[in-house]
């Protein structure tokens, strides 16, 4: 990580986005004080995670990436157990415990063992435990990481309602584009462990400027007229950011008549995440998965042999 | 997270018996629920102490001593040494499914933690040695009156923390499972044989009673014999001071390494 400056207010809802790899993690293990960093600051509700571990600890919850429940306690003694770490009371831990199993609505399966709970389960549980000590601030990492799109909304939806009722700040890494839209209230687009751009989702799309047309074609296409912002080109696909794109639309068309270029198809839709990460880094979130996968496929055959 | 840095000492000095309590707790709950282990670690024992016990009976001479008189306390050693080493190297389970990082980013002291781990792993150890000790009752060890009885518990209690913290010593510097054989061929293998379990020591050649010497479980062997059936190679406040000085060590290193170590 490379001179990162963040600044993220109480109460709302603030997503790091980047492909694997950018340094979410690494950003989020400093704030929780899993990590220390070589160099800089960074206080949490007021304390230094450097000098002051414990009070930093006591006021926030983490949901890490993988489940960190013993699957071999049931639902409740895994609360049990993180409220007696966190030396809460035990009339306020049995009452916070019931609270939260029905926010998750998990309070029918209270007394299952955690090795029988799905996925969706146990991120819900994992999501009850992190607010049994009443944190100011939840860090969620990668919280809908391998789940159904159907247990990601909920997954949300819980998120979002936590939010409204609590006011508790919630700091969540998500390489997911569809996640940082519709949940956060701000993004950080983190790429190669630096901050390309920060704001609210709307006015990252906004920072692209009018629409995109995307272009496919094999040929080369790279048309110059004043009014294309700019141009790119990914997997044989030509993105043109436009204003008023349907307007212009065939204006392109001529050109690219006038130099006999085949196109196979042409959409246009207003920016997405995706759109404003292509912008900032010059690449797109999803080349960068595959080379990442690609990677570990690499790495993991090279160990086979 | 090194112990290193004074003002984090400071901050991270909270010793929560809660804490040690529920850790202690989950261990004994973790342990209960694993029937098929509890029999497992009372079987392999009993069937050597019954057939090895009776096959080596008839070329083993030791005054009126039976051979499986002779061996049910280093069996009760060998219950001990596996049960201990091996929940102390189970913290890599906690390392490789996540629970571990739950445990360490709760505001409360290694110190706490590793109290409520080590207490877990003895009362662990002690369950299955006392089940196992009422199978050498049952199959003719005769019953020792109550001193030597309490001083059993109390030799059973010393060689499980002992073995206890050196397993947590090795998991703490261990990220996966691949040292896991090293360490049962290379220590556990050879702690076990050399311990007397099998053999008497004033018998062996030379070498080789030297090298029993440097291995603590002997003194642990040893001393359970002089309690059960009332023969020893050695005084016992010798096996005594041997066994402290071991739990000592291992104490501290096992604290000062997991104390040291990373996520």
């Amino acid at each position: 990580m490379d001179g990162v400056t963040l600044a993220i207010n109480q109460g709302e809802i603030f997503g790091l986005l980047g492909p694997n790899g950018a340094g979410k993690t690494t950003i989020l293990n400093i704030l929780c004080t899993l990590l220390k960093p070589t160099s800089g600051t960074a206080t949490v509700c007021g304390h230094d995670v450097r000098r002051e571990k414990d009070a930093v600890r006591r006021s926030i919850g983490i949901v890490f990436q993988d489940p960190s429940l013993d699957d071999q306690l049931t639902a409740v003694e895994n609360l049990d157990l993180h409220g007696r770490l966190y030396h809460i009371g035990r009339d306020a831990r049995k009452e916070k415990m019931e609270e939260l199993l029905g926010l998750v609505e998990l309070t029918d399966k209270k007394r299952v063992l955690v090795k029988n709970f799905s996925g969706g389960m146990k991120r819900r549980l994992e999501i009850a435990r992190g607010l049994l000590h009443q944190p100011r601030v939840l860090f969620l990492d990668e919280p809908t990481l391998g789940l159904d799109p159907q247990t990601r909304r909920h997954i949300w939806e819980y998120i979002r309602k936590l939010n409204r009722t609590t006011s508790i700040t919630i700091i969540l890494t998500t390489h997911y584009m569809d996640e940082a839209d519709t949940l956060c209230n701000r993004v950080a687009i983190i790429d190669r462990g630096k901050i390309a751009a920060i704001d609210t989702p709307a006015q990252l799309k906004q920072q692209v400027g009018g629409e995109v047309i995307s272009v496919k074609t094999e040929d080369e296409f790279h048309p110059a007229e004043p009014w294309i912002k700019t141009v790119s080109r990914h997997n044989g696909i030509v993105h043109l950011t436009v204003e008023a794109a349907d307007q212009k639309l065939s204006a392109l068309m001529s050109i690219a008549q006038a130099q006999s270029i085949n196109i196979e198809s042409v959409t246009i839709h207003k920016p997405t995440l995706e759109d404003v990460f292509l912008h900032y880094t010059g690449r797109t979130i999803r080349e960068e998965e595959s080379s990442w996968a690609e990677g570990i496929r690499i790495r993991r055959r090279s160990r086979e042999r | 997270m090194g112990g290193g840095d004074p003002d984090q000492k400071k901050e991270q000095g909270t010793m929560n018996l809660d804490a040690v309590y529920i850790l202690w707790l989950r261990e004994v709950k973790r342990f209960l629920r694993s029937k098929s282990r509890i029999i497992g670690s009372l079987a392999f024992p009993s069937l050597i102490l019954i057939i090895i016990g009776s096959g080596l009976n008839s070329v083993f001479t030791m005054g009126g001593l039976k051979y499986s008189e002779f061996l049910a306390p280093g069996m009760i050693g060998m219950v001990l040494l596996f049960a201990s080493i091996n929940f102390g190297i189970m913290i890599i389970w906690d390392r490789q499914f996540g629970f571990l990082k739950e445990i360490l980013v709760a505001p409360i002291s290694r110190t706490s933690i590793i109290l409520g781990k080590a207490l877990g792993g003895v009362t662990t150890a002690m369950a299955q040695a006392l089940l196992f000790l009422a199978v050498c009752f049952a199959l003719g060890i005769p019953f020792p009156g109550p001193l030597k009885l309490a001083l059993i518990l109390a030799i059973m209690v010393l060689i499980s923390v002992g073995f206890v913290l050196l397993g947590i010593a090795f998991s703490s510097r261990m990220k996966d499972f691949h040292g896991f054989s090293l360490i049962m061929n290379f220590v556990v293998m050879p702690v076990f044989f050399l311990s007397g379990a099998f053999f008497p020591l004033d018998r062996l050649p030379a070498w080789l009673r030297w090298m029993t010497y440097f291995d603590p479980l002997t003194y642990g062997v040893d001393a359970l014999r002089y309690c059960l059936v009332n023969t020893a190679a050695f005084p016992l406040w010798i096996n005594l001071a041997a066994l402290a000085v071991f739990g000592l060590i291992t104490t501290l290193v096992g604290t000062l390494l997991f104390s040291t170590s990373q996520l």
